[in-house]
């Protein structure tokens, strides 16, 4: 039953772009096709659901036991970066229709502050591994849902009459906030 | 002024190519720590740290990294320099740090310093990408404060924490939270592209 809140916090209530603010560079770069927003997506949740493992364990075998902490964050960005190319070169060789699909934003998750955050977030709340797990496929799903909505709504607005100046980023960012008031609706959820 | 002079290095930074208002970098930070004047500018200053000092390090080390592992290099160098401003700010100013969490560890994926390490540093000495650094740190810093002003007045009827607002006024409680602010940059974006438009008109 936590395990279930927890996924549910993680996904929605606590949206890990429309509430903490993580993954904002790839929500307003790739948002503007709903097909790419989703491919985007899948390999974000999929990278964070290995990186919520690995971290842990890193984290938890290697470091806290050697009294390694200070070197938690080179730790990370290094365990994220080869993490990255390992998945990259995986899929390449194993589905290559998957890889043209995700085409450049494979190698770009690396500097998607979502997964380093999520790992920090893992480390700090001191989860048990299968609540890291738990946590980090939550926070995937969360921001594949976060981006596929906010797609669909720039697909409807190049129709719309947006005033001149407000073109591009800045309507994003105002119908961003629409969104996260609608995504606060669910803080009675848990 | 001309391109490539050390005066228009530091100055393309605090308008022509502000980080946040023209290149759309940096958004997490931006966006997350700006509830109050004083977190927003805590951040701009261990930004602005770990920016100069690895602009530093790699402009004067650009000849000596192989361009296969550069990414990694620079990622680790900056890392670095992150995990000293963590510690220093842990150690001198626990509640700050505490109001920051983990968005101190997360300069380290801050597009901005990754960026001008790839697009600046790597390619210039080590005077022009300390000016280059210093001009970003400086639009980032603007940006950033600009962004906490409004949101900490409208939202808490404060400005680093003195009462501004008189004393009838109703704290609009939405602007310190999530959607206050991608409205409040939703319309710093809108007004910047305004007084660029009519600059541009007048040149």
């Amino acid at each position: 039953m936590e395990l279930i809140l927890l996924f549910i916090s993680a996904a929605i209530v606590n949206n890990f772009v429309l509430s903490y603010f993580l993954g904002i560079c790839p929500f307003l770069g790739v948002s503007k096709k709903t097909d790419a927003a989703f491919s985007m997506g899948i390999a974000v949740t999929f990278v964070m659901s290995i990186t919520a493992a690995v971290s842990w364990l890193v984290n938890n075998l290697i470091l806290i036991p050697f009294h390694l902490e200070i070197l938690q964050y080179v730790v990370f960005i290094l365990v994220i970066a080869s993490l990255v190319q390992f998945v990259e070169m995986f899929i390449k060789k194993v589905s290559p229709p998957l890889y043209r699909a995700l085409g450049i934003y494979l190698p770009l998750i690396t500097t998607n502050c979502a997964i380093l955050g999520l790992a920090l977030f893992i480390s700090l709340r001191e989860y048990s591994f299968l609540e890291g797990m738990v946590f980090g496929l939550g926070a995937g799903v969360g921001f594949t849902l976060a981006l596929v909505i906010m797609a669909g709504i720039r697909e409807d607005l190049e129709l719309a009459d947006v005033p001149e100046s407000l073109k591009g980023a800045g309507i994003t960012l105002i119908i961003a906030g629409i969104l996260s008031l609608a995504f606060m609706g669910f803080a009675g959820l848990i | 002024m001309k391109k490539g002079s050390p005066t228009y290095e530091y100055i393309k930074g605090v308008w022509k190519e502000n980080p946040v208002l023209v290149q759309l970098l940096g958004m997490c930070p931006t966006l997350a720590v700006t509830t109050t004047v004083e977190n927003g500018i805590a951040m701009a200053l261990a930004t602005s740290f770990v920016l100069i000092m690895s602009s530093l390090i790699i402009s004067a080390f650009r000849k000596l990294i192989p361009s296969s592992v550069r990414i990694a290099s620079y990622i680790v160098i900056i890392a670095t320099f992150v995990t000293l401003a963590d510690r220093f700010l842990a150690a001198n100013f626990y509640d700050i740090s505490k109001a920051l969490g983990p968005f101190i560890p997360l300069i380290i994926v801050n597009c901005i310093i990754l960026g001008r390490q790839e697009a600046f540093a790597s390619k210039n000495t080590v005077k022009m990408a300390f000016l280059d650094a210093l001009g970003m740190s400086t639009g980032f810093f603007i940006a950033l404060f600009l962004l906490s002003s409004v949101r900490e007045i409208l939202g808490n009827g404060t400005w680093l924490g003195i009462h501004v607002m008189p004393a009838s006024f109703k704290p609009w409680l939405v602007m310190i939270m999530p959607p206050g602010a991608f409205f409040t940059l939703g319309i710093i974006l809108g007004i910047s592209a305004v007084i660029a438009r009519k600059t541009k008109k007048g040149a």
